[in-house]
């Protein structure tokens, strides 16, 4: 029952991708000229003690996928917005397809961004020490990080008034890598930024994908990684159903 | 005896501490087009979004094809179509993708979108983006979209806000149609000619009330008929044309005398042959049909606008 629906739903979505190639390719090429310009111009600057664009390329991997959310949330809000979603709901669809749809339809641009990165990440010498099992959990913490932040930011573009602050609700999460150890490390920071960024959720995220990466994963970040996408998927979900309901 | 597709008692409905459907009793025939008219903010979409579960009620009753609202949301929502005020329509899809989308989702093949299109007139755009079409075209789509499901019961906010005369014209002789099939219809519908045009019955809704039910004739008894105003160069000649007829209301300020007639061309005859009797000239001469504000006024006390007014 809901399975056809969301099935449906997620056509659409991909349609909506293929009619907007121009957000599609900007959440591409956008990560990739960061990276550029930190590896290439920034990159000798940086002393963290190894090949920089081995220590950049695991924040590369989740700035790809901060940036895809703002088609993401701006679709979301698209959709209520401009009353189709109120079409649906009294259409008795499913009420989960509708969201299931932009969810999955956002981590499948997620999945573009970061394989665009990890190609360019090999093109300019990175070489991690990763086996095919710690490549699988890097896929699965990819998956997992899309599908929580994928229901965060459907949530805050349904929530939002109008699709311009859609847009502008999600950069808060695009601004939030680079207050991670996503560039440099948290204990190169200044005081106060250095807590803040050693205890976001970012993070763990981050590290846990450097661990992956270089074939040795900290226990400690894998778990604090996983909780923290837990935790944001619960919110989001619980969110995003909530405003789906009551928002008419 | 018909069947009765809406049954509608005590329906309330408030945001906060502001009423907006206070009390509404209404009952609605199967195969017949039932119209809801009002100004703006009178309570028209909070009452379709409730009697199509996108709302809930505060109080009342509420059945829809033998469904309660409150109880069996989704056997409402399986015979109903609703097209809203606002063209409902995926933008980034084209016209024949969005008839598919719904045709997939309700489970009915695809064999109807293009009959639709062609319904509707359509089937020269059916490839392109929704995003180009007009308003007209939009509405249309809309319509259609809603059709797909063949649903018995069809709500339509009103459905021709923002269309011009043309596309306002097409509309309902498409509306026509369905209740030729057998659907029941309700809309909502700021405009009298339109319910006088389109309506077997019409309730009018005055801030969050219902003033007055029946059938556009009985309605129209209760309201002041047309009129006729004239303008005129001169205090004496109006002077002289308030005394020459009979009844009729001189106001100074405008040189204009307001004269109770049904606008035919015999009650004119008479009424241009009595001034030539008295050899008075009219500067202008135009003859007034009664609108929304004539009903309200008739109904209610106010005209449709000052309450806004007061408020202001």
């Amino acid at each position: 029952m809901s399975m056809h629906d969301s099935a449906i739903m997620l056509r659409r979505n991909f349609k909506h991708t293929i009619r907007n190639p121009i957000s599609v390719f900007n959440a591409i090429l956008f990560p990739v000229i960061l990276m550029l310009m930190f590896v290439y111009v920034l990159g000798d600057a940086f002393s963290v003690g190894e090949h920089y664009v081995d220590y950049a390329t695991p924040g590369m991997i989740l700035l790809a996928i901060c940036y895809g959310l703002s088609a993401t949330a701006v679709g979301a809000n698209s959709d209520m917005t401009k009353g189709i979603i109120n079409r649906f709901k009294v259409m008795d669809v499913s009420r989960g397809a509708v969201l299931t749809g932009q969810v999955i339809a956002s981590m499948v641009n997620n999945v573009i961004a970061v394989a665009a990165i990890v190609g360019t990440a090999y093109a300019l010498g990175f070489r991690p020490s990763a086996g095919l099992l710690d490549w699988l959990g890097v896929a699965g913490l990819v998956l997992l990080l899309g599908f929580a932040i994928g229901w965060f930011t459907v949530a805050l573009g349904l929530f939002a008034k109008s699709p311009e602050t859609a847009g502008l609700g999600v950069v808060p999460l695009i601004m939030l890598p680079f207050f991670s150890s996503a560039i440099v490390p948290a204990d190169k920071m200044g005081a106060g930024v250095k807590q803040f960024a050693e205890y976001q959720p970012f993070t763990p995220i981050i590290e846990t994908f450097r661990g992956l990466l270089a074939g040795a994963p900290h226990t400690g970040d894998v778990i604090a990684a996983l909780a923290w996408c837990a935790g944001i998927a619960i919110v989001g979900y619980l969110w995003a159903t909530a405003t789906f309901t009551k928002r008419a | 005896m018909r069947d009765t597709a809406i049954e509608v008692s005590g329906l309330r409905k408030a945001y906060g501490d502001k009423t907006v459907l206070d009390g509404i009793d209404l009952t609605v025939e199967a195969g017949t087009i039932f119209s809801l008219l009002g100004p703006n903010g009178a309570g028209k979409t909070t009452a379709v979004n409730v009697l199509t579960t996108l709302t809930g009620a505060d109080g009342g009753t509420v059945r829809v094809g033998g469904h309660d609202i409150a109880r069996e949301p989704k056997a409402v929502r399986s015979v109903i179509g609703v097209t809203g005020q606002f063209a409902a329509v995926d933008e980034l899809l084209t016209g024949e993708e969005n008839l598919r989308l719904m045709a997939d989702l309700h489970r009915v093949g695809r064999r109807s979108v293009p009959e639709l299109l062609e319904r509707f007139d359509l089937t020269g755009s059916a490839k392109k983006l929704s995003s180009t079409y007009s308003g007209g075209m939009r509405r249309k789509l809309d319509l259609a979209m809603t059709l797909v499901g063949t649903p018995r019961i069809i709500f339509l906010d009103e459905p021709t806000t923002g269309l011009d005369p043309r596309s306002r014209r097409t509309m309902w002789s498409i509306i026509r149609e369905l209740v030729a099939d057998g659907v029941t219809v309700l809309l909502t519908t700021q405009y009298l000619d339109e319910a006088d045009h389109l309506a077997d019955r019409v309730a009018v809704l005055d801030q969050g009330r219902l003033v007055a039910q029946g059938t556009p004739a009985e309605l129209k008894r209760q309201i002041p008929g047309a009129h006729v105003r004239l303008r005129f160069a001169g205090v004496s000649d109006l002077d002289a044309a308030a005394r020459a007829l009979t009844g009729a209301t001189p106001d100074q300020e405008s040189l204009s005398l307001k004269v109770a007639s049904d606008g035919s061309t015999k009650s004119l005859r008479a009424l241009l042959d009595r001034l030539a009797e008295h050899e008075i000239d009219a500067e202008e001469l135009s003859v007034h049909t009664p609108d929304l504000d004539d009903v309200f006024l008739a109904l209610t006390g106010h005209n449709s606008a000052s309450t806004e007014a007061v408020a202001k």
